[in-house]
């Protein structure tokens, strides 16, 4: 299953027409600790570089983009009764919600992990 | 994700000047920020985490970026009281006391302490506006009367229930640390270099702020540190710690654009003061004294996790009654507060508003302040 990476620091991982997105372990390690997450609902529609989302740290309050545009099927429901996980697992089971893809060729403007790592190294 | 942008208190960009603690915290993992001006550590282990152990131990914050100020000279006293709303004939030698800097109109230019040395005042202002803070000073003082920047020196917090065993260990002095209760102050060592110790602070804790020479400031924090009781906290920790005290951060909770008493600061207003009047803004604040203010600063509460940031708007219904000067997540009671500047007709305690945050309304009921309760050493 491809992963891809943001620029923002958001990955998706797209199985089929669905790709599952979150922040990076980066992200998450300059935001600090996370109190809370603002999910979209199932069903809106979302647009490449909306923000859809916002993660609450102690600090501030911080968009996530979606990575690319389509429907939301699903948000992660774990996070509303322990936001911690995106810091604790930020790249797996702290993932934020799933969209349902109307354009898959959005994902080639993406960076693939090297890249990603690369990216943040320079940073 | 957008990008976390520190907060800055207005600083200038000019180039970012280091405190002499700078490598001091970069050893220690303190992840650096500008703020007033310098780069300070934001956190080191994390916010939640120093916040915490602020509140159960010890936490050795560097202040450093504040001004430490010392004006002497004739004619001193009544200097001082032309320019602050202090009433100096009742402040005895080495307790710091709060003081107001104000504007012609009343307007809040800085807030500060000011404490009584043997021959002078010991000022000690806000790091983005002391040197707005200096040259207003200048001005209002007559030419008798010189400033002195104490800038070779480092001011160091120490904060929380343990700090007074921890600082115990390295002090030495005259009279023993236990003479020092809240807001007092007394010349003490540590390792053998002069200090200035005050039992003040700005976090709701007992603690302790100790002015040292900026050459030893590293040797002297190391030893701190080396306490048990004591770590390293950032400036994140150090707000979070002072919202839920219930204190106005200034460039935030307090402006020129706000008086004295919608602040709900009038123990600063010195009572002798607040009857003869004589210091900047005194006639729009006792006409305010007199008559009320159209908008109090109140503290909110929120249920749930989602902070409200300053800048929300605060209404009742559908009308707009204020607005948020800082607010965030309070790390020792579980859910958000907040502080804000709303219409006095819904600034009474149990008053239920809503924040708009990001389009939609959360409920906030007005509060009290302190959030947490303090627990200074009286």
């Amino acid at each position: 299953m491809p992963r891809y990476f943001t620029k923002d620091h958001e990955w998706i991982d797209v199985d089929g027409g669905t790709g599952t997105v979150g922040i990076t372990d980066y992200a998450q390690g300059q935001l600090g600790d996370i109190t809370y997450v603002d999910l979209p609902a199932s069903g809106s529609a979302v647009k490449k570089g909306d923000a859809p989302c916002v993660v609450d740290s102690v600090k501030a309050a911080s968009d996530v983009y979606a990575p690319v545009s389509g429907t939301v099927s699903e948000a992660n429901a774990a996070l509303e009764g322990e936001p911690e996980l995106v810091n604790t697992d930020p790249e797996a089971g702290g993932w934020l919600f799933r969209v349902m893809l109307s354009d898959a060729g959005e994902l080639e403007g993406l960076m693939d992990q090297a890249a990603y790592d690369a990216y943040i190294a320079g940073l | 994700m957008s990008d976390v942008i520190p907060d800055d208190d207005g600083a200038e960009p000019i180039d970012t000047m280091m405190l002499p603690l700078d490598a001091w915290h970069r050893e220690r993992g303190g992840r650096m920020v500008e703020f007033a001006g310098y780069w300070m550590p934001v956190q080191y282990e994390g916010i939640l985490a120093e916040h915490l152990w602020t509140r159960e131990s010890a936490g050795l914050f560097d202040v450093s970026h504040m001004g430490q100020l010392y004006i002497a000279g004739e004619g001193v006293e009544a200097a001082l009281e032309a320019v602050l709303p202090i009433d100096l004939a009742t402040l005895k030698p080495y307790g710091p006391r709060y003081s107001l800097l104000l504007d012609e109109n009343g307007g809040i230019l800085d807030d500060l302490m000011v404490t009584r040395w043997n021959t002078g005042f010991y000022l000690v202002v806000n790091g983005a506006t002391k040197w707005d803070d200096i040259a207003h000073l200048r001005e209002g003082l007559p030419d008798e009367v010189t400033i002195s920047h104490l800038d070779d020196s480092a001011l160091l917090a120490l904060q929380g229930p343990k700090s007074f065993t921890a600082l115990e260990r390295v002090v030495t002095g005259k009279y023993p640390l236990s003479g020092l209760t809240f807001m007092k102050g007394g010349q003490f060592k540590i390792a053998g270099i002069d200090a200035w110790i005050s039992r003040s602070g700005y976090t709701g804790e007992d603690g302790f702020e100790i002015s040292i020479p900026a050459e030893n400031a590293a040797q002297i924090a190391d030893l701190i540190c080396q306490q048990p009781e004591v770590k390293p906290i950032g400036l994140g920790a150090r707000d979070s710690l002072r919202l839920e005290a219930g204190l106005p951060l200034y460039g935030h909770d307090l402006s020129p654009d706000t008086s004295p008493v919608e602040a709900d600061l009038l123990f600063a207003i010195n009572k002798r003061r607040r009857i003869e009047g004589g210091f900047p803004g005194a006639h729009r604040i006792m006409g305010e004294l007199a008559s009320g203010t159209p908008r109090k600063r109140v503290g909110l509460a929120l249920d749930g996790r989602q902070a409200a940031r300053e800048g929300a708007e605060v209404y009742k219904e559908d009308k707009k009654v204020g607005i948020l000067t800082s607010g965030g997540f309070s790390p020792t009671l579980g859910h958000p507060i907040a502080m804000a500047y709303v219409d006095a007709a819904h600034a009474a305690s149990g008053t239920i508003l809503t924040i708009d945050i990001r389009g939609k309304r959360l409920p906030a009921g007005v509060v009290p302040m302190p959030f947490v309760p303090h627990r200074y050493h009286r």
